[in-house]
């Protein structure tokens, strides 16, 4: 589905990502893992089109999307969420929502379909309240589910969730995960996920990929991902051996 | 205000047959076509594309309307359509770097600043054609004539009329369609607004090609009103600060915020010209200009804005009063 070879993106003389390559296969959950700056949220920005890279392919269902400007990514069925919400203050909740499942189809439904549309999602991800209060009164894990209610409403084949549980408690963690495994199993929805929370992510994907220095250091399922000697020493650091 | 809404109709249906001086009736013609153009700015001025440009829209719009008509013949009836089609190339040569730049805020203003500026020297330059600083009179075909678009003060009332109704029409259509809200959403956030599928561009350049035309046409009315067109007056910076002063003052998130905008203006214009005549020219705009500044710093919601404001609090206030009593 998401196909990525020789990804690569410079800031002048710093280079964030470096040759980076992966593939995510349909209805997959590939978690992205690494230390902060390792190029994961650089990564998510390439694959969106809100940057643009200095060389590489970015191939999604076939289509090169490399460059792209943002919108059209997501017409293509290309969704994200942001690691630090950014809600649109000046709407209500559900018009977050709803201008997300109107543009997210390129304007190809109509406005009560779109309002429809971003219900159903603000009742997936479990958002209560009035939808036509503002988004000042939401906590950090009411913006994190708006996040995703936004990108799950322009009705993605791909989402890149981005550090989707920071912020949130542990209940809350084990309900985000729920969700977005009900999102690849209800919904078939492919997902790269960028977690920090090791515990819950590595419950929920099928691979994990490591990043480091912009570099990918590992890749393979998750049992043995956590024991690669690398993996510990740039990463996951001794305690988590032989987990 | 729903009910208001028929009372304000028969209400403007009246003073062209009430016993007012021609004076008067000339003051409400320009202040309905000036809330036209008003109303045109608020368009994208209300979603943070705050333009000091609309002088050139407004200028473009008049000029090339009245220069058909003086040295070709042509009907402004043709002239009109040309002079909008030229300010909205104007707009997107404009607006496409603009957004693709993403020039915003302050820079934006300069940028528009700067295009008004450009237009305006250019007809004080092109003076063998323009008449330069002295202005210009479109050739007159009295008394009235459908073909010159040139009429009595009685007709152009309700021409007057009917485009200061169009102008509402849009600003609402615009106010509840989706592109209000990507605009609203772009306002705060482009890199959120493009990641849920709004095209930046496209819908920045949407409201600013609506707004420049709708200026444009504005414009040239203007300029076929009055009879007597001056790039000071028509295209200059002054005209700019003119409409986002009377935008603002008014309240440019209320429909009626650019008319009420329009009354304070035209009629403080008329005030500080019978005031002060010819001995302190300038006056006008300094006062505005310090009206401005007053009104940014107390009422950045307009009088409209206010008004509103304070009828929702109140409602608010009478809907609690029950589930407490």
């Amino acid at each position: 589905m998401l196909q990525v070879d020789g990804l690569t993106k410079a800031f002048g003389g710093f280079v964030a990502v470096n040759q980076v390559s992966f593939a995510v296969a349909p209805a997959e959950i590939l978690g992205l893992i690494g230390p902060n700056g390792s190029g994961k949220s650089t990564i998510f920005n390439l694959v969106s089109g809100t940057l643009s890279p200095t060389a590489g392919s970015i191939r999604f269902e076939g289509q090169e999307i490399a460059g792209r400007p943002a919108s059209e990514i997501v017409h293509r069925g290309l969704a994200r969420t942001f690691q630090i919400p950014r809600p649109f203050r000046k709407l209500p909740i559900l018009e977050n929502v709803a201008v997300a499942a109107y543009f997210g189809r390129n304007g190809r439904i109509d406005r009560g379909t779109a309002v429809e549309r971003a219900r159903a999602a603000l009742a997936l991800v479990g958002l209560p309240g009035d939808p036509d209060a503002r988004t000042d009164g939401l906590g950090a894990a009411g913006l994190k589910k708006l996040e995703l209610a936004r990108a799950l409403a322009t009705q993605p084949r791909l989402l890149l969730a981005d550090e989707s549980l920071g912020g949130l408690d542990h209940g809350e963690m084990q309900q985000a995960a729920e969700m977005l495994r009900r999102v690849r199993g209800e919904m078939g929805i492919t997902i790269v996920w960028v977690e920090h929370i090791m515990g819950v992510l590595m419950k929920v994907v099928d691979r994990v990929m490591v990043l480091h220095h912009g570099e990918t250091v590992a890749e393979g399922l998750p049992a043995d991902v956590v024991r690669d000697p690398r993996v510990i020493e740039v990463y996951l650091g001794r305690g988590h051996a032989g987990a | 205000m729903k009910a208001g809404w028929p009372l304000l109709g028969a209400a403007l249906l009246l003073p062209p047959f009430l016993p007012i001086s021609d004076y008067t009736l000339h003051i409400i013609i320009l202040v309905l076509l000036w809330a036209f153009v008003y109303t045109s700015w608020t368009i994208m001025g209300r979603f943070g594309l705050v333009s000091l440009g609309h002088g050139a829209f407004l200028g473009l719009g008049t000029y090339v309307t009245a220069l058909l008509w003086n040295h070709y013949g042509l009907t402004p009836w043709a002239g009109i359509p040309l002079g909008v089609v030229v300010a909205v190339a104007v707009a997107l040569v404009i607006g496409y770097p603009c957004s693709r730049l993403k020039v915003v805020g302050h820079y934006f203003a300069l940028v528009t600043l700067a295009l008004t500026e450009v237009v305006r020297l250019s007809i004080v330059a092109w003076r063998d054609v323009t008449g330069g600083s002295l202005g210009m009179t479109p050739n007159a075909v009295p008394p009235e004539s459908i073909v010159a678009l040139q009429f009595t003060k009685f007709t152009w009332y309700w021409v007057a009329l009917g485009v200061w109704a169009l102008g509402l029409v849009v600003w609402h259509r615009v106010d509840r369609s989706m592109t209000r809200s990507a605009m609203d959403a772009i306002a705060d956030d482009e890199t959120a607004a493009a990641a849920v599928g709004i095209n930046v561009t496209l819908q920045k350049l949407l409201v600013t090609t609506v707004s420049a035309a709708l200026t444009a046409f504005g414009g040239a009315l203007i300029g076929q009103y009055q009879m007597y067109i001056n790039p000071d007056t028509m295209a200059g910076v002054g005209v700019s600060l003119q409409i986002v002063f009377a935008a603002i003052s008014g309240g440019m998130y209320v429909i009626l915020g650019p008319t009420v905008g329009a009354i304070l203006t035209i009629v403080l214009q008329e005030f500080l010209r019978v005031l002060f005549g010819t001995r302190c020219i300038g006056a006008a705009a300094t006062i505005y200009g310090i009206m401005l500044i007053v009104f940014i710093i107390f009422m950045p919601a307009g009088i409209c804005g206010v008004i509103v404001a304070r009828m929702r609090k109140r409602r608010a206030v009478a809907a609690a009063a029950p589930a407490a009593g």
